[in-house]
């Protein structure tokens, strides 16, 4: 027995959350307040995808909130003032972002710097860049963006699966699969294991770090498009600090902070903690709402303790099990 | 078959190798050769190139002379990748595996079968289990591979660099974590990949298990090569002189005129002393104004024992006593307060600041005597060190200049004299010649001497037989971790020492029973 897998806590914690919740506010189980919360939380799970498999490679990104901020800025600039058509902005922005991931990797990679510094640069220059462009909210009136958010599958029990809510799930499933299933994902671990090791198996380590925060990037740019559906406008203040919230959202998920094992399943559950956390304040009605900041604090610090216990849980014994040689 | 007179044709063949880093010539025309289905020990003591010689044939360096021919062809990998692209496939001692990864995934690594970019999970696993039971492994391989022990890891590297059709195996130390069992295991699955043709170079300190297994044995030293010969006509002792670079004829050195032994103080004894899988339990006796002089080969438990005595390392038996009353030594501050000093083999990462000046390198352990709360005045450093700038003879005489730009005979020297700057009644010394020139050699035998006249016990450990025998009054000799001889007066030289080391291990294993 060597304890429960963290998903699996994370799965236990959510249910048990949502059950607590439940209990004081029985509404709260509800298809309506779930379709919102998937609505509310859908930038968060995009981007918490790409962050995932940042950590499981043993880097961090920290641009990815900035990188939000300044899509929804160029998006709205291009479709409003510039004319362009939304597709092709869309087009645009995630090609932009693409490349600027990419450009993170390989700086990480040639000059062999640590992520933290590359990706906090990042941060600073898309962030900066989104306030050259515009320092004020530009509201979006293009029709696309009426006709997406007016579209919706309903579910049973009234409640409303948003566009946005969908290309969340969409994107969840296909990082399920990229990691679990495909080469891509096995070398991410192999890189989260250990670098040098992972090189002389004979993985392309520079290619690698390249797709992986091309893949944060992209999933950013997304996750800002989406963002600006949800807003039907573009800030370049909006998704300040928001890299922080995903990163809590990946380790509350179960991924390892030290990198090498995780799943995008945990990080998906981990956003939805956070969400019902933040449901469970707006039906309470009487709690600041930074209280969600708060119990997202408590929880990181359970879990990371969690996961150190279950590391030197792992780490004791010699653990000369199963297998004995024939 | 072929003519029997020839001999095997060369699978690998090393021809005049040279590697220099720096001002050091780590290799000089190294020549080697392995043969298709051989397994051959690559022996040396520290420094003897055996590591450099292995990195320059799989590229991990740039060789700065010589060829490496792989059956027909010339081959200069780049990088260990184009090495074991080429065939050639080395396993270390610190298994180069994923421990986050599934045996499956770390056998497969970036070579899975694929179907529609899908990684064939079911088909890999069951390839992996095919492998593994080739070597007589049955384990589950979807299991990560941290969850497994040091010698499934090793195997299931093996595994890995066969099945990467490599033709050469290097194994670095493969059994230095091994127990008996697992050992013979790892030899069972040697001997058969040599049957289907492999070459295998086995690097190991364990010369029980050299004489065990391997067919040929290279024997580098300093860098040159001292020879190659079969094992079955090579005698243990020959080849320890070998490795040492002992001709008897010159072992004649004498001894500097031994002092009277007259019946000395005992000043830290230590009965029955050791732990297990480290050092087995020894008796000890280190008396104020004597030197002992540890002896053995690399890896005989000679740092080990000296880790002990000074409570860098904790002993699970035994009973350690100084000035008869008897002590706990479980850590270095407990050394430290019984009056010990230690001088590590490794200078740069165990000893010296390189960053501090000289002065406040040799105030920094009677600073820690001290505490915090009583510190040094500027004037006291001044004084102490220059004090002992002086009496070791510290060039260049600036207490101020940083360490790391002294040379290592100096730095040696900074180091001795930040123990004795804590009036110790005992310094132990690790190799503390090693890496200096000659000149300065000289001078550390001299200071020893002097030491051990000013009243100090000395415990010193080297590879030099000559040196030991110069300054020792007593020497133990160690082999494979255990305390095997102690030599006195007349009967230290380097023959003797020579012949404890070799004794073959039928002794040395009841000893263990």
């Amino acid at each position: 027995m060597k304890g429960l897998p963290p998903v699996l806590i994370t799965a236990i914690v959510l249910v048990a959350g949502f059950a607590a919740c439940a209990v004081q506010f029985p509404n709260i189980a509800s298809t309506r307040v779930v379709g919102n919360l998937l609505t509310d939380n859908a930038f968060l799970g995009i981007v918490a995808t790409g962050m995932t498999f940042v950590i499981i490679s043993g880097g961090i990104d920290l641009s990815v909130g900035s990188v939000i901020g300044f899509t929804t800025v160029f998006v709205a600039l291009a479709i409003e003032r510039w004319g362009v058509p939304p597709l092709v902005a869309f087009v645009a922005i995630l090609a932009l972002s693409a490349a600027f991931g990419a450009a993170m990797g390989a700086i990480i990679h040639v000059f062999d710097l640590p992520p933290f510094i590359v990706t906090l640069a990042g941060m600073f220059l898309a962030r900066g860049a989104s306030f050259l462009l515009s320092t004020e909210s530009v509201p979006i009136t293009a029709p696309v963006y009426s006709t997406v958010s007016d579209f919706a599958l309903r579910m049973p029990g009234g409640g409303r699966l948003s566009a946005i809510a969908i290309i969340m799930l969409a994107i969840v499933i296909g990082g399920v699969l990229l990691l679990q299933l495909t080469r891509f994902g096995a070398n991410v671990h192999a890189l989260g294991g250990s670098r040098a090791t992972a090189s002389l198996m004979g993985v392309a380590v520079g290619k690698m770090t390249v797709k992986i925060y091309m893949l944060s990037s992209l999933l950013a740019g997304i996750a800002g498009i989406v963002f600006s559906f949800y807003t039907s406008a573009g800030y370049s203040l909006s998704a300040v600090g928001v890299e922080l919230d995903t990163i809590a959202a990946v380790v509350i998920g179960g991924t390892l902070l030290t990198g090498g094992q995780g799943s995008v399943i945990g990080t998906f559950l981990g956003v939805l903690i956070q969400g019902m956390i933040q449901t469970y304040i707006n039906f309470d009605g009487t709690l600041s709402s930074w209280w969600t900041k708060i119990a997202t604090g408590v929880l990181l610090f359970a879990f990371i303790a969690l996961q150190q216990g279950l590391v030197a849980l792992a780490r004791r014994p010699a653990a000369k099990r199963a297998g004995a040689v024939s | 078959m072929e003519n029997s007179l020839d001999p095997a044709p060369p699978l690998l063949e090393v021809r005049g190798i040279s590697k220099s880093f720096g001002a050091v010539r780590a290799l000089q025309e190294v020549d080697f050769t392995l043969r298709a289905g051989e397994i051959h020990a690559l022996l040396g003591e520290n420094g003897a190139g055996k590591s450099t010689l292995i990195k320059v044939v799989t590229g991990v360096f740039p060789r700065d002379a010589g060829l490496v021919r792989l059956g027909d062809e010339e081959v200069a990998p780049r990088s260990a990748k184009s090495a074991l692209q080429a065939g050639i496939a080395t396993v270390y001692q610190e298994v180069n595996l994923l421990p986050n990864l599934s045996v499956a995934q770390n056998l497969f690594l970036d070579r899975q079968p694929m179907r529609f970019g899908i990684v064939r999970e079911g088909e890999m696993r069951r390839r992996a289990k095919a492998l593994l039971t080739e070597f007589g492994l049955d384990i589950d391989v979807a299991a990560p591979l941290g969850n497994y022990s040091v010698a499934i890891q090793h195997v299931t590297a093996i595994a890995r660099a066969v099945d990467l059709s490599a033709r050469v195996l290097i194994l670095d130390e493969p059994t230095a974590s091994l127990d008996r069992h697992e050992v013979e295991i790892l030899f069972g699955i040697m001997r058969q990949l040599a049957r289907r043709g492999i070459g295998i170079v086995f690097v190991s300190h364990f010369l029980d298990q050299v004489y065990e297994i391997s067919d040929r044995i290279t024997v580098l030293r300093n860098g040159r090569l001292v020879g190659e010969r079969e094992t079955a006509s090579l005698p243990r002792l020959e080849l320890i002189r070998m490795m040492l670079g002992r001709e008897l004829a010159e072992t004649t050195s004498s001894r500097a005129a031994a002092s009277e032994q007259k019946a000395r103080e005992v000043c830290a004894s230590f009965e029955n002393y050791g732990k297990a899988g480290y050092v087995a339990p020894f008796n000890l006796e280190l008396r104020r104004g004597e030197v002992v002089g540890l002896a053995g080969l690399l890896g005989s438990g000679r740092t080990e024992t000296a880790r002990l005595v000074f409570g860098a390392e904790r002993a699970d038996g035994g009973q350690a006593r100084v000035e008869g009353a008897s002590v706990r030594l479980q850590s270095p501050r407990d050394g430290v307060r019984h009056g010990f000093g230690y001088c590590p083999e490794e200078r740069k990462t165990d000893g010296i600041v390189a960053e501090l000046s000289v002065r406040e390198n040799i105030v920094l352990a009677l600073q820690a005597k001290r505490g915090l709360h009583r510190p040094l005045s500027r004037r006291e450093q001044d004084e102490i060190a220059r004090r002992y700038v002086k009496m070791l003879d510290i060039r260049p005489p600036d207490a101020e200049r940083p360490v790391g730009l002294l040379s290592g005979g100096n730095q040696q020297k900074v180091l001795l004299a930040r123990w004795l700057a804590t009036a110790p009644r005992l310094l132990v010394l690790d190799e503390p010649t090693r890496g200096i020139d000659v000149g300065a050699h000289a001078e550390i035998i001299r200071l020893i001497r002097e030491l051990c006249d000013d009243g100090l016990a000395l415990l010193v450990i080297s590879s030099e037989l000559d040196e030991i025998v110069t300054y020792s009054d007593r020497v133990v000799v160690l082999r494979d971790r255990v305390h095997v001889e102690e030599l006195s007066g007349e009967a230290i030289d380097v023959t003797n020492i020579l012949a404890a080391i070799a004794a073959d291990g039928a002794a040395m294993q009841e000893a263990r029973a």
